[in-house]
């Protein structure tokens, strides 16, 4: 009888996981014998040519030239003993059966039957049953060893256990149950039996399909803690932290607060001119003059105007509480979200001191640093949409502030000063705010405050 | 070929060109004067065997038997040569590519398979056989080696003149000369006049990274700096190679200190069987050194002299055959020895940590369902 074989990936480096298949050297049918070049393959280090394991025939290629295989995966099947006697019968088909004769093989029939048995296709299907010889049909599939059933008691949780505690520090548990992971199941790689974070990463990645990638080359760091759905073809990420407590914001504000935006486009061109004689002023040279600082210094200056923008909302006591102190929030887009850290008091502050909160509240929020201290009791908000490029947009409120003013980018612009069509620094300007308590000509006011400021600093000594 | 540096041939000892011819040398030639046509042809032959065999493991490995494999095809003059120098009185500290020499020192060749298939960490009896386990640690034995011939001293088995004086020969390549073990090995043999031969073959490569990146002079020259006697001798003859031996072991054993060789070789297969050689250096290269064959040189020159039969190389490439079959055979065979079995030579006493640790062991592997199906 044909005795069978099977040829599994070999791990032709170190610890290689896969190769690719160049070229096979072989067809099915040929006669080969040990150590003769089978098949060439690339892996992440080298060209390497595979030689034949055994003497027979090449019964079966199991994959095809370009494909990516993984170590321990069967690639060739080989008739070892292509020579042997064939099977003689097959149960219920025995001929002499109805005859009463019973069909003996002459020695030619036998030779006929043996020669042709290497290319014929009847051995292949027989080598899908279980005779394979020397290597198991089974190396290459499960990899995990199974344990064996009621051998163990359960430590907690489902999922495979086992009867010794699961070593694992607290934020490596916190992570496994974040990503669904029952940390009993995960093999790990730490001294003495330790779960890494790395194993607990590992198993989540092992658990869930591999995400088709949008582009090639994409980095997608938003897809981070994720798992994949629909086949791979989208990526569900819980929301969590930062993203969450935005969405939870966005929505309180826009839907209890009903929001009015208005615009306003300025010459900005006096608010260069200063920032540029600021930058090189000795006073400020231990801070950084932008164009924000005097748009805050603006807003701030508008607010000491009309102090009842400067107010919220009181739904449950049915009061508007009019602040007597600026929170100036500013809108920073940090490494964990947009968050709105503000300045305390900066109604109080001169413009050299508000350049020092503003750099500081800067320079933590990009670090990542943000005192929680620094995120509530906001008053009254800028977004700086600006260095993005952007013009303006309709900003929706903090929560609990009833204006928000959007600052958008300066740019060079055609523009009638003193009656004829000059280059001028232009931005526009945009004020959300909260109609229950703001009416429009207040909004208004406010706004065109804050550009007129823009357009002539001056302006402010006279309402300073 | 430079005319400089660690890859010329400044200096080298040769007693066989490699087109076969016989040379004198006015200092070594004598130590190759016992070599009778019946020895050349016994090295001739072993170094055929020896790299049968190492095809034969190479294949094994692209077949997934062995987790590596370390060739040291083109490096059999320097082994054979050395190792038929040896007596059993000398002890071998080797590092992992020193098939041939453990060949001469009567290793069953496919026992250094259980290594590679990752069974054992030493196949055989290092006192049975004066050859230690391989060492993968690059020149770390050179300390081992070191302290071994120290203590050979001081058990009064070096300078008696009788035959059970003995010296220690070290093993390791060029890349390790720029390790610091090596070092201090040289420091303390030196000072120590411990008889040990380092027998550096230089193959030209660490891993990667040729000899030129890392040494400015021929590696020979090192030995100066440490004061131990040194010569340079063409690895891949051979005789030569057995001739500088026979007097560096000579030296050792009469208690005049150690010697330093450079065996200046090529290895021409791969690092190890992860390597891809083709990265890092020319196909002109290797067929430079193709021509320069060590075992070809050899059958060139004992054909000339008309003391190599066709019927001796025929039979001897039916033993190599017949190797080759017996080495699949054997490693196909082997079964995986118990896990537990890697706690039993940590320590020489029993130890109660080890103790508990293989107690632990057992109870895990007990909770698997396939319990002792996986052999």
């Amino acid at each position: 009888m044909p005795t069978f074989e099977t040829f599994h990936m070999p791990d032709a480096g170190e610890g290689l996981t896969e190769a690719d298949v160049v070229t096979w050297r072989v067809a099915v049918g040929d006669t080969v014998e040990v150590n003769q070049p089978l098949v060439e393959i690339e892996t992440a280090k080298s060209l390497v040519e595979l030689p034949c394991p055994v003497d027979g025939v090449v019964t079966e290629l199991l994959v095809a030239e370009g494909d990516t295989v993984d170590v321990g995966a069967p690639i060739a099947r080989f008739d070892v003993d292509p020579g042997g006697e064939p099977e003689v019968s097959v149960p219920g088909e025995v001929s002499g059966a109805d005859s009463g004769v019973l069909s003996v093989p002459t020695p030619e029939a036998e030779a006929e039957a043996a020669a042709p048995a290497a290319s014929s296709p009847a051995p292949v299907e027989e080598a899908s049953g279980a005779v394979l010889v020397g290597y198991g049909v089974s190396a290459g599939s499960a990899r995990r060893r199974p344990r064996k059933e009621g051998a163990l008691e359960p430590v907690g949780g489902a999922g495979e256990v086992s009867d010794y505690p699961v070593l694992a520090k607290p934020p490596v548990r916190r992570l496994a149950r974040e990503l669904g992971v029952e940390i009993t199941t995960v093999t790990p790689s730490g001294p003495g039996g330790l779960v890494t974070r790395e194993d607990v990463e590992q198993a989540a990645k092992a658990k869930s399909a591999r995400s088709l990638a949008t582009y090639a080359g994409d980095e997608q760091p938003w897809l981070e803690s994720g798992y994949t759905a629909d086949g791979g073809r989208s990526t569900r990420v819980p929301v969590k932290s930062v993203r969450k407590r935005t969405a939870e914001a966005m929505v309180k504000s826009a839907f209890t607060a009903p929001h009015v935006t208005v615009f306003h486009t300025a010459d900005v061109t006096a608010t260069m001119d200063l920032v540029k004689r600021l930058k090189v002023d000795r006073d400020f040279s231990d801070v950084r003059v932008t164009p924000l600082l005097i748009v805050a210094k603006a807003l701030l200056l508008a607010v000491r105007r009309h102090p009842e923008i400067n107010a919220s909302w009181d739904d449950e006591a049915r009061e508007i509480v009019y602040k007597h102190y600026v929170n100036l929030g500013i809108a920073a887009s940090t490494p964990r979200g947009l968050l709105v850290p503000n300045i305390k008091d900066a109604h109080r502050l001169p413009l050299h001191e508000l350049a020092l909160e503003l750099g500081e509240l800067t320079a933590l929020a990009r670090e990542n640093r943000t005192p929680p201290a620094a995120l509530s009791g906001g008053t009254i908000s800028i977004t700086n949409v600006g260095p993005l490029g952007i013009d303006t947009g309709t900003p929706i409120l903090n929560p609990g502030e009833s204006a928000i003013l959007a600052f958008g980018a300066i740019r060079e612009q055609p523009w009638v000063h003193e009656g004829e069509i000059k280059i001028r620094w232009v931005t526009q300007l945009a004020l959300s705010f909260d109609h229950r308590l703001v009416d429009g000509e207040l909004g208004a006011r406010v706004l065109a405050d804050v550009g007129r400021v823009m357009s002539d600093p001056a302006q402010g000594l006279v309402w300073g | 070929m430079s005319t400089h540096g660690p890859l010329s041939e400044e200096g080298l000892v040769r007693l066989l060109s490699h087109t076969g011819e016989r040379l004198d040398h006015p200092d070594f030639g004598r130590y190759a004067s016992e070599l009778d046509a019946a020895r050349l042809r016994r090295m001739w032959h072993d170094m055929t065997v020896v790299r049968a065999f190492d095809q034969e493991a190479t294949s094994l490995q692209r077949q997934g038997e062995l987790g590596l494999w370390v060739q040291a095809v083109g490096q059999e003059a320097a082994q054979i040569g050395s190792g038929h120098a040896l007596r059993s009185s000398d002890f071998v500290f080797p590092s992992y590519r020193e098939h041939g020499v453990a060949h001469t020192r009567g290793v069953d060749l496919p026992e250094i398979l259980r290594i590679f298939r990752g069974l054992q960490h030493g196949a055989w009896d290092p006192a049975a056989h004066g050859f230690h386990l391989y060492t993968l640690v690059i020149g770390a034995h050179a300390l081992h080696a070191t302290g071994y011939a120290m203590a050979m001293a001081r058990d009064g088995l070096v300078g008696t003149g009788q035959e059970t004086d003995g010296a220690v020969v070290c093993y390791f390549g060029d890349g390790a000369t720029s390790q610091g073990d090596v070092n201090e090995a040289l420091t303390f043999a030196a000072v120590n006049d411990a008889p040990i031969v380092f027998f550096v073959q230089n193959n030209q490569f660490a891993i990667s990274e040729s000899t030129t990146r890392q040494s400015r002079v021929p590696l020979a020259q090192r030995g100066a700096g440490f004061g131990v006697p040194s010569v340079r001798v063409d690895g891949n003859d051979v005789i030569a190679s057995y001739a500088v031996t026979q007097w560096a072991l000579q030296h050792a054993r009469s208690g005049a200190g150690p010697v330093l060789i450079e065996a200046f070789t090529y290895r021409m297969g791969a690092h190890t069987t992860s390597d891809d050689p083709t990265r890092y250096r020319s196909h002109a290269d290797e067929a430079y050194w193709a021509e320069r064959d060590p075992i070809a040189r050899l059958e060139t020159y004992l054909r000339g002299i008309g003391e190599l039969s066709d019927e001796a190389v025929e039979a001897a490439r039916a033993e190599a055959k017949e190797l080759g079959r017996r080495t699949r055979e054997t490693v196909k065979a082997w079964g995986r020895p118990e896990t537990a079995t890697m706690f039993d030579h940590v320590y020489a006493e029993p130890h109660a940590t080890v103790a508990a640790e293989r107690a632990w062991f057992s109870r895990y592997e007990r909770s698997f369902a396939d319990q002792g199906a996986h052999a």
